[in-house]
C-alpha cells in the first residue's frame, strides 16, 4: 500500500484541520466585537502577552519556580512512592503492616489537605513542594507495588533456579519486570503534579505560573490569564513526552513499544 | 570453548539414586515410594498420565520442591550438593523478555561470560540472534535458547520438563535431535519427562512409566544410534509402553454417574 505524497500530506494535516478553523473563528468573534475581550482575548492577543513576556524576561522566572517546585515535589514523592511500593510488593511483612495504610492514606483527595498546609507551613515553597509530592507519591506507589506483585513466578522461580537471588534477583527480573507497571505510574504522577501545582500556585503564591494567572486577574488581563493556562497546557504536554521517552529507553524489549517491527535489532 | 566440545567417552554425568520417595500436598500423597537408580549418563525418559507425578518427581530432583520423605543422593552425596551441577529446562522457555537473548543465555553468570554464551547459542544454532529481544523468537527458538542457558553451566544432570510440548511436530523432532547430540557430546545424565511415548522411546536409553506416583514400568531401549524414526522396533516398544499406560485407567472405574435428567445424553460427557 503506497500512498502519493498528496495524499500523505492530507493524512497528516487532517488532524490540524479543526484546531485551526476554531482558532479562526476565535480570532474571527473577538475581532468582530462578537465576544467581548474580558471573557475571552483574541488568540493574537494572547501570543502578544506572551511575547511581552519573553521580553521582559519575566515569563523564564515563573516557568523556573514552577519547573522547580514540580521537579522537587516529584522526586520526592516518586521516591518515597517507589520505596514504599517496593517494600510492601517485596515482602509479605510489609505489606502487612503498610499496605492498607497507605490505601486509606490515599483514599483522602490530597488537595483536601490545603487548609491544614497552609497552617503547617504557611504559604511558602514547602507547602507547595509538599502538596505536589503528596499528589505524585500515591500513583507511584500503587503501581510499583502492582508492577511488583504481578511479575510472573514461573521467571522469578527460573531466576532463583539458575541461582539469582538477593539483590541481583531484583536487579535484574524484579525491578525490570515491574517497569513497565511503574512507568505507567510515573505518567499518572506526572499528570497530579500538575494539577496539584496549578491548585497551590493558584490559591498562593507570589511567583510561578498560578501566581501569573492570579496576579493578571486582579488587572482583568484576560490574555495574561490564558496564556498561563497555554503554558500549563504545555509543560503538561512536556512530561507527557518525557514520560513517553522513558518508556521507548526502559521498555525497548517490550513488543508493544517496538518502533521499528521486524528489523534487526 | 573448548568443554563445550568435550569428546563422548568422558562422561561428566551424575549419577542419580532415589530412596523411598514420597511427596504429598495436604493430603494427596503424589509420589508414593519411588526407588531409582540412574547411571552416570543414561539419557531417561519419564512417560505417564497427565497428574502421575512426573514433574513432581523432576521439580523434586531440581530441588524446587522438598521431598516429603526419602532420599535424593548425587552418586554417595546428596542431590542439593550438586545444585549448580544441576540444570532445569521447562515446559515454557521462561527466557526474561527484557534481557537480548545473550543476556538471557548468560543469566546468573559473572566475569567474562560472553563468549562462553556465543558459544552455547552457536551450539544450539542461534549465534545469529545474539542480540535480539526474546519476544521476536518463535517457540522453538525460544526453547533453544533456554537449552543455551542451561548448557552453558555445563550441567552434570540436566531435567527437562516437557520442554518440546508446546512445540509443532517437525520442530519437535529437531529438537530432539538437538538435545541427543547435545547430550552425546557432554555426556551428562538427561531426565527428560514427556507425555509423548514415542519421543521418549526415539530418544531416550531408558524408559520409565509412572503409574499413581509408582514406578509402573522400567524399559530399556537397547537400539543403536542414530535412530531410525518409524523403525519396527521402535514401534514395537512405543506399543508396549502404550499398553500398559491404557490397559490401567488413571483412577478406579466409577460407577455411572446418577442422572437427574431422563433426557441427559450419556454418552455426550
Amino acid at each position: 500500500m503506497s500512498l502519493s505524497s498528496t495524499e500523505r500530506l492530507t493524512h497528516r494535516l487532517a488532524p490540524w484541520v479543526l484546531p485551526v478553523l476554531l482558532l479562526a473563528i476565535w480570532q474571527l468573534a473577538v475581532s468582530a466585537g462578537w465576544l467581548s475581550t474580558r471573557i475571552l482575548p483574541a488568540p493574537s492577543a494572547v501570543i502578544e502577552a506572551g511575547v511581552n513576556l519573553v521580553r521582559s524576561g519575566e515569563i523564564w522566572t515563573h516557568l523556573a519556580i514552577s519547573g522547580w517546585r514540580a521537579g522537587v515535589g516529584f522526586a520526592i514523592g516518586g521516591s518515597i512512592g517507589l520505596a514504599l511500593g517496593f517494600i510492601t510488593g517485596l515482602s509479605k511483612w510489609g505489606e502487612r503492616l503498610l499496605d492498607s495504610s497507605v490505601q486509606m492514606i490515599r483514599n483522602v483527595p490530597h488537595l483536601a489537605l490545603i487548609p491544614l498546609v497552609i497552617l503547617w507551613f504557611g504559604i511558602d515553597e514547602t507547602a507547595k513542594v509538599f502538596l505536589v509530592a503528596l499528589g505524585t507519591l500515591f500513583p507511584i506507589y500503587l503501581n510499583t507495588y502492582h508492577g511488583i506483585r504481578n511479575i510472573d513466578p514461573a521467571l522469578v522461580e527460573m531466576s532463583r533456579s539458575y541461582g539469582l537471588s538477593g539483590f541481583r534477583l531484583f536487579w535484574h527480573v524484579i525491578l525490570p519486570g515491574a517497569m513497565p507497571s511503574i512507568l505507567v505510574g510515573v505518567r499518572f504522577a506526572l499528570g497530579f503534579m500538575w494539577l496539584t501545582l496549578i491548585v497551590a500556585e493558584t490559591i498562593s503564591a507570589s511567583s510561578g505560573i498560578g501566581y501569573l494567572a492570579m496576579n493578571a486577574r486582579e488587572f482583568l488581563q484576560t490574555d495574561v490569564v490564558v496564556l498561563a493556562i497555554v503554558l500549563y497546557a504545555v509543560l503538561g504536554k512536556l512530561a507527557d513526552l518525557a514520560a513517553r521517552g522513558l518508556e521507548r529507553v526502559c521498555l525497548r524489549w517490550h513488543p508493544a513499544y517496538q518502533v521499528h517491527k521486524g528489523g534487526a535489532a | 570453548m573448548s568443554n563445550l566440545q568435550q569428546p563422548a567417552n568422558l562422561l561428566r554425568g551424575i549419577p542419580v539414586k532415589v530412596r523411598n520417595l514420597k511427596k504429598a500436598f495436604g493430603a494427596r500423597e503424589v509420589l508414593k515410594d519411588i526407588d531409582l537408580h540412574i547411571p552416570a549418563g543414561q539419557f531417561v525418559a519419564v512417560v505417564g498420565r497427565s497428574g502421575c507425578g512426573k514433574s513432581t518427581l523432576l521439580r523434586l530432583l531440581a530441588g524446587l520442591d522438598k521431598p516429603t520423605s526419602g532420599q535424593l543422593l548425587a552418586g554417595s552425596a546428596a542431590l542439593s550438593d550438586a545444585r549448580e551441577d544441576t540444570r532445569l529446562m521447562f515446559q515454557e522457555a521462561r527466557l526474561l523478555p527484557w534481557k537480548k537473548v545473550i543476556d538471557n543465555v548468560g543469566l546468573g553468570l559473572s566475569g567474562d561470560w560472553r563468549p562462553k554464551a556465543h558459544a552455547a547459542l552457536e551450539a544450539v544454532g542461534l549465534a545469529e540472534r545474539a542480540d535480539e529481544w526474546p519476544a521476536g523468537l518463535s517457540g522453538g527458538q525460544k526453547q533453544r535458547v533456554a537449552l543455551a542457558r542451561a548448557l552453558i553451566h555445563q550441567p552434570r544432570l540436566l531435567l527437562l520438563d516437557e520442554p518440546l510440548g508446546a512445540l509443532d511436530a517437525l520442530t519437535r523432532i529437531e529438537m530432539q535431535q538437538l538435545i541427543e547430540r547435545l547430550w552425546q557430546q557432554h555426556g551428562f545424565t538427561v531426565l527428560l519427562v514427556t507425555h509423548d511415548v514415542s519421543e521418549a522411546v526415539a530418544i531416550a536409553d531408558r524408559v520409565l512409566l509412572i503409574e499413581e506416583g509408582e514406578i509402573g514400568l522400567d524399559l530399556l531401549v537397547d537400539l543403536p544410534r542414530p535412530r531410525a524414526r518409524g523403525s519396527y522396533r521402535l514401534a514395537a516398544l512405543e506399543t508396549e509402553v502404550l499398553n500398559r499406560v491404557l490397559s490401567i485407567p488413571g483412577s478406579p472405574p466409577e460407577p455411572e454417574p446418577f442422572s437427574p435428567l431422563p433426557t441427559q445424553l450419556r454418552w455426550a460427557n
